[in-house]
């Protein structure tokens, strides 16, 4: 479930707001808030949209979890899902690896 | 790209909600809808979407990756494509139906590379197309739907359609829940498209789905087909929401001890999963992959790995534990029934595409992956927009009808309190999640199940309307509700196993029951049963 808004990379651009297919946030005069952490269905989406990396969804889906945000910030974790499907300027020659068709009928 | 001169316009709005009028109204804003509107929108109709979520992130297909029935047109592939899972499917696909999903799907993702889709070129140097990335594929179809001068409304679930004085469907109302107000949309045709229901499972991406559309279909009198297959599970680590089935084609399951899960595996083995399950841990590691294997599912499918990178778990050599989250009607082949090759449903002005359609003339009653419901969802979107902006055409310029809504439970005001959604969704969430009454089937189980199930009906029908805050979360409920209620009395009727429906008390499969079900009603539900196309030429010739 999302578990992180880091106050300080968030540029307060709502989209996460806009995109969350389950309408997990809300806006304020502020920054974002989770505002229904329980609707999420940690599909990632908010943190692959976010361009500021500010989002982390932690992968247990049915509970909170309590994370370090500093820890992760020194880590990879926060934007990993970005990078890994090329939606960031260094990693757009990523968009078009898919290897499926090498997995299909196993 | 189509002239914004062909954009619904707003009409008189109430206060505190918005109006609009157009030819082509598409409910759901996932792969099939956005082709349905898509495809409206190139017939010169002017087209309104309205999804409850985003449409670019809602649905199974945004958040995941999948395959796509994607065969070169060379006879003899296509022909295998075809006769390849007719026998999972217990032989209830039809043929016509396969060759012209096979063709429309060919050339609508030939059209996806036109429009910049970054397909894989392979070593050979030819660009691959038999699969899809979520995100990137629901991105560039929403800016699609938007260049062709769709209105896209976003976060505005629909509750209930609108009919005219004829019973022919002419629009729907909803909400509008990040402005807390409501939308009203007068079409002179309406687009089903709002998916499957997976009854919040958290099956990857499938909490949007709950059924939404089946519910609001049948309240205007349209049919479900095939709704007894409905019971596909998804392997998922226990914890996590990543369901990518297809990887645990690699893996071996084992116990608590280490030892080895008799005859467990991800394809033709599921089952054994699940009865292990219902006796404790169950574990797997992908120990079956190579290092090319490895890489090439890392590039293919990286957020499957997400929930192993974030908590330290190398999935190929440790194990973790794992579960199966029910994917209901998203991956199973049952929805609304269609009648026509436009995907017309029996309600007049009123079509489905999508999971929201059934998937049984190209699947049968099993689909056996997400690339036979990709195609589905490009043809049968493509052909509903098509139809339903060929009906508005014929329904003429607008004369304004009267029209009225057909919503009913947790809409109308009723004798008792409010119904409580998330009650309601829990108490059928215990009918439809356990194994041994959905996955192994049984009529004592099914009856008894039906009987609390239609207990819960009579109490939500007398209920009274809910709140502006919990009327969505309520209709849910209710889809979900109704969606059981058509599956289990579907799965009791069909006495025998076939497809991914499977009966303890009948495990062969019965060919006098080669034929479809249909079921419908909401007070009163019914099931019928209509003879599959091959059957009744058969019979017929006899």
């Amino acid at each position: 479930m999302i578990e992180i808004i880091d106050a300080e990379r968030c540029t307060s651009c709502d989209i996460c707001v806009n995109v969350c297919p389950t309408n997990v946030f809300d806006k304020t005069e502020g920054i974002p808030v989770i505002a229904r952490q329980g609707d999420c269905q940690t599909c990632f989406l908010c943190e692959l949209y976010c361009p500021e990396d500010a989002l982390f969804v932690s992968p247990f889906a049915d509970l909170p979890q309590r994370v370090n945000v500093v820890a992760l910030k020194q880590g990879a974790a926060m934007g990993s899902y970005r990078r890994a499907v090329g939606w960031t300027d260094e990693t757009k020659a990523l968009r078009g690896i898919d290897r499926s068709y090498l997995l299909f009928g196993h | 790209m189509t002239i914004p001169s062909t954009r619904a316009e707003r009409t008189s709005a109430p206060a505190g909600s918005v109006e609009l009028d157009a030819d082509v109204l598409v409910i759901g804003g996932g792969p099939a809808g956005t082709w349905a509107a898509v495809s409206a929108a190139e017939q010169g109709a002017r087209v309104v979407l309205a999804d409850k979520g985003f449409c670019g992130t809602s649905g199974a297909t945004a958040a995941a990756g999948t395959g796509v029935w994607y065969i070169d047109p060379d006879p003899a592939l296509r022909e295998a494509a075809m006769a390849n899972r007719e026998n999972m499917g217990g032989y209830l696909q039809d043929r016509r139906w396969m060759a012209r999903v096979l063709e429309r799907t060919y050339d609508q993702s030939n059209r996806l590379a036109d429009w910049g889709y970054p397909y894989p070129v392979d070593d050979s140097g030819k660009s691959r197309r038999n699969s899809l990335q979520g995100p990137e594929y629901m991105r560039l179809m929403r800016k699609r739907t938007k260049q062709n001068g769709v209105v896209i409304l976003d976060h505005s679930p629909a509750l209930q359609l609108l009919v005219d004085d004829d019973g022919a469907v002419a629009g729907a109302t909803g909400l509008r829940r990040q402005k807390h107000d409501r939308w009203t949309v007068r079409a002179k045709a309406v687009v089903i498209a709002t998916g499957g229901c997976a009854f919040l499972s958290k099956t990857l991406g499938s909490n949007v789905l709950t059924g939404d559309g089946y519910l609001m279909a049948a309240e205007a009198g349209a049919e479900l087909t095939s709704m007894e297959f409905s019971n596909p599970y998804a392997i998922a680590p226990a914890f996590g929401s990543v369901t990518k089935t297809l990887f645990y084609g690699w893996a071996t399951f084992s116990y608590e001890d280490g030892s080895v899960v008799p005859g467990a595996a991800s394809k033709g083995g599921r089952s054994a999963i699940a009865r292990a399950l219902s006796q404790g841990p169950v574990y797997a590691r992908l120990d079956k992959a190579d290092g090319d294997v490895q890489r090439h599912m890392r590039a293919s499918q990286p957020n499957f790995f997400l929930p192993f990178d974030r908590t330290g778990i190398d999935p190929f050599t440790d194990r973790f534990p794992i579960t199966l989250r029910l994917e209901g009607t998203v991956r199973g082949t049952g929805g609304l029934r269609i009648v026509d090759d436009s995907c017309a449903t029996t309600v007049p002005g009123l079509y489905a595409a999508g999971d929201a359609a059934t998937r049984e003339l190209i699947c049968g009653g099993f689909t056996g992956g997400g690339s036979h419901n990709a195609a589905w969802a490009m043809s049968s979107g493509t052909w509903a927009g098509q139809g339903a902006a060929e009906h508005a055409r014929q329904v003429g310029p607008a004369t304004r009808r009267s029209l009225s809504s057909v919503g009913t439970v947790a809409l109308r005001s009723g004798l008792e309190r409010p119904l409580a959604p998330a009650e309601l969704t829990r108490a059928v969430q215990d009918e439809v999640f356990p194994y041994e009454l959905n996955y192994f089937r049984e009529a004592g189980r099914l009856g008894e199940s039906l009987q609390r199930l239609d207990a819960l009906w009579i109490e939500a029908s007398r209920a009274d309307a809910a709140t502006e805050s919990d009327v969505l979360r309520a209709r849910e409920s209710v889809a979900m509700l109704a969606t059981a209620r058509w599956m289990y009395r579907s799965g009791l009727v069909r006495q025998e196993s076939r497809g991914m429906h499977r009966r303890d008390d009948f495990p062969g499969q019965d060919d006098r029951q080669r034929h479809y079900i249909t079921a419908g009603g909401l007070d009163d539900v019914w099931t019928s049963v209509r003879p599959h196309a091959a059957t009744d030429y058969a019979e017929a010739a006899e």
